[in-house]
């Protein structure tokens, strides 16, 4: 008989460690392939192509080297490539996730769309955003984020932004730089402007 | 099928602060996670297509010119939700220090040998049951700063996906009767010692190739539950 028989309780999180790199980012540094890069970028996609960069900080407020930064979100029309999307087929090779290592100064970057809309459980509109996830060395679970853009004006509708203190939204919400089609969020995972994380 | 993912099954994952473990002290957030209904952005997942696992990547000693040292072994099991069933298709990527306890990567300069044959990373792709199996060398304890004398209990880091983008998943893949569990804050970071027996593989005598490989079976349970169960009664 199988432990997991007797005890169907989920597999506990362990911290992603200091040494993923080689396995999970290596970015031609090391004998691996990527399985993944930081773009979710293809041929096909359409709608606007956007860059959001930032850096992660911890609770000294010191760069953090080695955290790995996942993404996951909709296409520009608002649907996933997920066969549980029943609404339609997205652009054929778009799959909507990328995943990134920081640098030696925290700094990451993804090369993607600007996601549309996309319905919360009630059918209301949510406001473009991106699923990020957080692992790191001393994080024993990923935390769960949100990236949203500056320059959208359904923000102030959103019905997930709306369960966030006004105080703490700044915290999910990339900023545009005036010109460019880049969008700029730190992360700061402990202390006075800590970044929202989500219990999903 | 509609799956759902109750909250309350991270349970059995431990809390962001772990004191012991002195590198969460600064990274664990001060604030309680918010609360939030799931919506379709949480309710999906990233599917893989046929470019992402090639073959023999499951295999971590046919990866350069010879074979690496150490003890061959055979690590498979099923990746299954919290109703039993397989998850299929799910990507399963693992990265290990070498039979010495050393890592390929830079920041790992502790005096231990490289295996020139020995990379450490692999990755598969679940079967339609949920099945997956690679075939590594046995990993070695190594030493760590945490705390005096700290060393790791032998391990190897699994990443795993599943039906949604919160069924993910990264752990640690533990040996059975390692002596140094009760001094790891890592594996103790897990509150609930059912939940810490989930990270150790068994010992399987019955897939171990004689004159070739042990095995260790490590069947990997994911959050996710039928959202409307088959009435049986």
């Amino acid at each position: 008989m199988q432990d997991n028989e007797k005890d169907n309780g989920i597999t506990p999180s362990q911290t992603v460690g200091p040494f993923f790199k080689y396995g999970l980012t290596p970015n031609g540094e090391y004998a691996w392939n990527d399985a993944f890069t930081n773009s979710t970028l293809t041929p096909d996609v359409s709608g606007d192509r956007v860059r959001i960069e930032g850096r992660v900080f911890d609770g000294d407020g010191v760069a953090v080297p080695d955290c790995m930064l996942e993404i996951w979100q909709a296409d520009a029309q608002g649907r996933f490539a997920d066969p549980q999307d029943k609404r339609a087929l997205p652009n054929a090779s778009f799959r909507g996730f990328a995943r990134c290592g920081t640098d030696k100064d925290g700094h990451y970057s993804f090369e993607t769309i600007k996601p549309g809309v996309v319905p919360d459980p009630d059918g209301k509109p949510q406001a473009p955003h991106i699923l990020l996830a957080v692992f790191g060395r001393g994080m024993l679970r990923h935390l769960y984020t949100r990236i949203y853009f500056s320059d959208e004006a359904g923000n102030a509708a959103d019905p997930v932004l709306a369960v966030v203190p006004t105080e703490r939204r700044a915290t999910l919400i990339a900023v545009r730089e005036a010109g460019k089609l880049v969008y700029r969020l730190d992360l700061r995972l402990q202390g006075e402007d800590e970044t929202v994380f989500f219990d999903v | 099928m509609t799956f759902i993912y109750p909250v309350d099954s991270n349970k059995a994952h431990p809390l962001p602060l772990s004191p012991e473990y002195k590198s969460s002290i600064k990274r664990a957030p001060n604030k309680p996670l918010i609360p939030m209904r799931h919506t379709l952005s949480e309710l999906t997942g990233p599917v893989y297509g046929h470019e992402t696992v090639r073959e023999g990547d499951n295999d971590l000693t046919h990866q350069h010119a010879g074979e690496p040292l150490g003890e061959r072994i055979i690590v498979h099991g099923h990746v299954r939700d919290e109703d039993g069933r397989g998850v299929p298709n799910s990507l399963v990527e693992i990265w290990q220090a070498n039979s010495c306890g050393r890592y390929v990567h830079v920041r790992d300069q502790h005096p231990a040998p490289l295996d020139p044959n020995f990379t450490g990373a692999g990755r598969t792709q679940s079967d339609a049951s949920g099945y997956y199996r690679f075939v590594t060398i046995k990993p070695g304890a190594y030493p760590w700063g945490n705390h005096h004398n700290a060393w790791r209990p032998a391990h190897i880091h699994l990443s795993v996906f599943g039906h949604s983008f919160v069924t993910r998943l990264v752990t640690q893949m533990y040996f059975p009767n390692d002596p140094l569990f009760p001094f790891d804050p890592i594996f103790n970071s897990v509150p609930d010692e059912k939940a810490r027996a989930r990270m150790v593989s068994s010992f399987d005598l019955e897939n171990t190739q004689p004159e070739w490989a042990l095995c260790y079976r490590f069947d990997i349970v994911l959050r996710g539950k039928n959202a409307t169960p088959m009435e049986t009664k």
